[in-house]
């Protein structure tokens, strides 16, 4: 008794299990896949542009809860995309490796035997003539048939009324193909699962005349896969010296970028005295080892030096603001914590070509190189929180606990800059802007076995050709004293009278 | 008359004479309807759309070819450019296709004709001057991944003719005698998309990530044109893989044909105009 629900479990879970791993399913979940893409496509993804997401919620206040609930948001990364491709994964690796033997056995398989009557097969044709000598013909039969299987049986004997059967297949490479093509996908599976578990990617800005060395600390953000060891990055630094950005500067499609390059020097962790020189560009990475630098993106870090009310330079560096349109208008921020009496932040804007309109219009930017540098920028006091121990953006002042410095009439106080200017604050002490320098946003990359999804995809597609341009054909041929027979079947079916034209030829050979 | 503009008046020129070859095949169906027997005055007509055809892709084959020279690389670097290459791409393949399979293509002359004149048209539209191209483009890649995935899509719009052709003559058959037999179409079909299919996968997943790696540090990133792509890919893998193996012909399969090419055409248009991305080089 105690046996029967026991029972009926596991064929539950064999039933569950032949379910999943039908083709039909298989194909149905590649369909769902495919289905569940769409939204990441038409909605801002976190991971793609986080900015984009922002102003998602603040457009959609009432919609952007429930699909952020529903994490569409973060789309691929969500609990139904990762089960449908769990699913996907485990229903094809149970669908491909039953079907990979069946290719393999139909790979080595023998041509099927010759049917009783020849009449029925899609083509055939009989031929009444006296052969004197059977083997002969049936040779010139195997002839024929080119580079075919060919299985030749005798029955009885020929002089006595008995004839000899010929059976031959051709396109055997078409199983080749399934079989290649289906591993290929498991292929691809395995490599990007094994890829994103030992690989990372992280982005970092580095400033003209900065360095940037390989430890988790330098890096803006950073992701890594689950088995891959933080610790373990490898040893390098570079130098960027130059940034160098070129614009079309005439016609319709002035401001359109043209070049971006970064110049400098790198090392090795071993060999840190041996210094080699490099030139980024877009589409042409560093390869440091097994790690890549890529430069995708750059913009403008302007020089600011700040005196407080006592007098002392607190704050003498390079600051990236970043570029939010196609002209590099920028914002960013100056955090200036050790300025006497009270902390200083400033928050404020770059235009690379500042152009004015009027005189109470607000500056643009006109173009994407800095031939007007300007940088606007409002100034809080207080504590800038850089203590409290909660990690800070660098792009943000937090304003909990700063007050904005006003003008005598109460309206925000603001400095507006180009390079050389110095403004005296409020209160005491002054701000310049002492020059324009570029940055590189840098991304810093290592991708493993990144061959392996890319090779079976190459062969999955040598696969696939071979599979969809082969098509298997079987010819049986029946020769006795009297009487020649052919006949053919197309496994896959051809348009068009090519069957007949086979046997016709078959026949006239012998 | 400088070469851009030549380009352009050849560009115009080759539209032009498309949508008097439309109008020719147009008059070849007119002329031809309800007799099954190919009347003298029908016969003309398809005989002046076919040589106006020829004419007009002559004249868009000398315009792309020029816009190239003036820019002084590839003439597929944007949209506008992108959509006249794949209307030399596809009616080459018309033109090739007609002389190998006759009367199993030649039909398709209207239907060609008119998508030529639409996709020309509206190319139109998104004119940009020649010109060098943003720094991402700057690459060898330019040439095999955006030649594939043009001529992945002209053979894409021909299977989706023949399948369009089927699910007419499959359904009433008298109404459409000129029509090659249905199973015919769902061959043409499959022939087409079977050709298609490894240029696509080649174009998407092989070129398109090489390329993503070297420009953007990663193989694939979810970018809405990589998204629609991938969902492209899976739509003609299930169609192809639903008529070899499954035997699962006629309606159905042409169906699942038509939903991939939909796909395909909502990732050039609407992607590239409505949704944007790091593939947002129509303008």
């Amino acid at each position: 008794m105690s046996d029967a629900p026991e029972l009926s479990r596991r064929e539950f879970a064999r039933w569950i299990w032949r379910q999943l791993t039908s083709m039909r399913t298989a194909l149905l979940l590649l369909l769902l896949l495919a289905l569940v893409a769409i939204p990441g496509s038409v909605l801002p993804q976190t991971s793609v542009d986080a900015r984009a997401v922002e102003a998602y919620w603040l457009d959609h206040p009432d919609l952007a809860p429930w699909l952020d609930r529903l994490g569409l948001f973060h789309t691929y990364t969500s609990v139904w995309f990762s089960a449908v491709y769990l699913l996907l994964m485990v229903s094809l690796v149970g669908c491909i490796v039953p079907r990979t033997i069946t290719y393999a056995k139909a790979f080595r398989a023998r041509p099927p035997k010759a049917p009783a009557i020849f009449s029925r097969m899609p083509a055939s044709s009989v031929r009444e003539v006296a052969v004197a000598d059977v083997a002969a013909a049936v040779e010139r039969a195997r002839a024929a048939l080119g580079r075919a299987r060919v299985d030749v049986v005798e029955h009885g004997v020929i002089e006595e009324g008995g004839f000899t059967e010929l059976s031959a297949e051709s396109g055997h490479l078409r199983e080749v193909g399934n079989l290649l093509f289906h591993l290929a996908i498991v292929g691809v599976l395995i490599g990007v699962a094994v890829g994103s578990l030992f690989g990372y990617r992280g982005a970092a800005v580095v400033t003209e005349g900065d360095g940037f060395s390989n430890v988790l600390t330098q890096y803006d953000d950073f992701a890594s896969g689950a088995l891959f060891d933080r610790e373990a990055l490898p040893p390098f630094a570079l130098q960027v010296d130059a940034v160098d950005a070129r614009f079309q500067l005439t016609g319709p499609q002035r401001g359109a970028p043209r070049m971006f390059a970064a110049h400098g020097r790198w090392s090795a962790g071993a060999s840190a005295n041996q210094e080699k020189r490099f030139d980024l560009r877009v589409n042409h990475p560093l390869k440091i080892g097994r790690t890549s630098v890529f430069l995708i993106g750059q913009g403008y870090a302007p020089v600011f030096k700040v005196t407080d009310a006592e007098g002392d330079v607190v704050f003498h560096d390079a600051v990236p603001f970043l570029p939010s349109d196609g002209t590099y208008t920028s914002s960013g921020v100056v955090k200036v914590p050790d300025a006497q009496p009270e902390g200083l932040g400033f928050q404020g804007f770059f235009l690379p070509t500042a152009v004015s309109t009027g005189k109470a219009e607000a500056p643009v930017s006109a173009f994407p190189a800095a031939a007007n540098p300007l940088v606007g920028l409002f100034v809080f006091r207080g504590d800038l929180g850089l203590d409290s121990g909660r990690p800070q953006s660098v792009f943000m002042l937090d304003k909990a606990r700063l007050e904005q410095v006003k003008t005598k009439d109460g309206a925000p106080f603001r400095v507006s800059l180009t390079p050389g200017q110095i403004a005296d604050l409020p209160g005491g002490g002054s701000i310049q802007f002492v020059e324009v320098r570029q940055f590189a946003r840098l991304q810093i990359s290592s991708a493993p076995f990144a061959w392996l999804p890319l090779g079976a995809t190459i062969l999955g597609v040598a696969g696939l050709v071979l599979s969809l341009l082969i098509r298997p054909r079987r010819t049986w041929v029946r020769v006795s004293r009297t009487v020649i027979e052919v006949a053919a079947l197309d496994r896959v079916p051809r348009g068009g009278r090519d069957l007949e034209e086979h046997v016709r030829r078959v026949q006239e050979a012998i | 008359m400088t070469s851009e503009t030549f380009a352009q008046a050849l560009v115009v020129a080759a539209t032009v004479l498309l949508a008097l070859a439309f109008v020719a095949h147009v008059a070849e169906w007119a002329l031809g309807r309800g007799s099954d027997e190919e009347p003298p005055s029908a016969a003309m007509a398809a005989g002046i759309g076919r040589s106006v055809t020829v004419l007009a892709w002559l004249v868009l084959l000398a315009g792309v070819v020029t816009r190239g020279v003036a820019a002084g690389r590839v003439p597929w670097g944007n949209m506008y450019e992108f959509g006249c290459a794949a209307v030399v791409l596809m009616l080459a393949a018309y033109l090739i296709l007609i002389r190998w399979w006759g009367s199993a293509i030649d039909w398709t002359g209207a239907a060609i004709t008119g998508v030529s004149t639409v996709v020309l048209g509206a190319s139109t539209l998104v004119y940009v001057p020649p010109g060098p191209l943003v720094p991402a483009l700057h690459s060898y890649w330019l040439v095999l991944h955006v030649f594939a995935a043009m001529l992945a899509g002209a053979a894409f719009v021909l299977g989706a003719i023949a399948s369009v052709g089927y699910l007419l003559k499959s359904r009433t058959p008298e109404r459409f005698p000129r029509l090659p037999s249905a199973t015919r179409l769902d061959e043409i079909a499959f022939k087409v998309n079977a050709f298609a299919f490894p240029i696509w996968t080649f174009a998407a997943l092989i070129a398109g990530p090489i390329w993503a790696q070297y420009a953007w540090g990663r193989y694939w990133g979810w970018d809405p044109k990589e998204v629609w792509a991938f969902i492209t890919w899976v739509v003609y893998a299930g169609y192809l893989h639903a008529r070899a193996t499954a035997g699962w012909k006629g309606r159905a399969a042409a169906i699942l044909c038509l939903v991939g090419f939909t796909t395909f055409l909502f990732n050039f248009v609407g992607v590239n105009l409505f949704v944007g991305g790091l593939h947002s080089y129509a303008k």
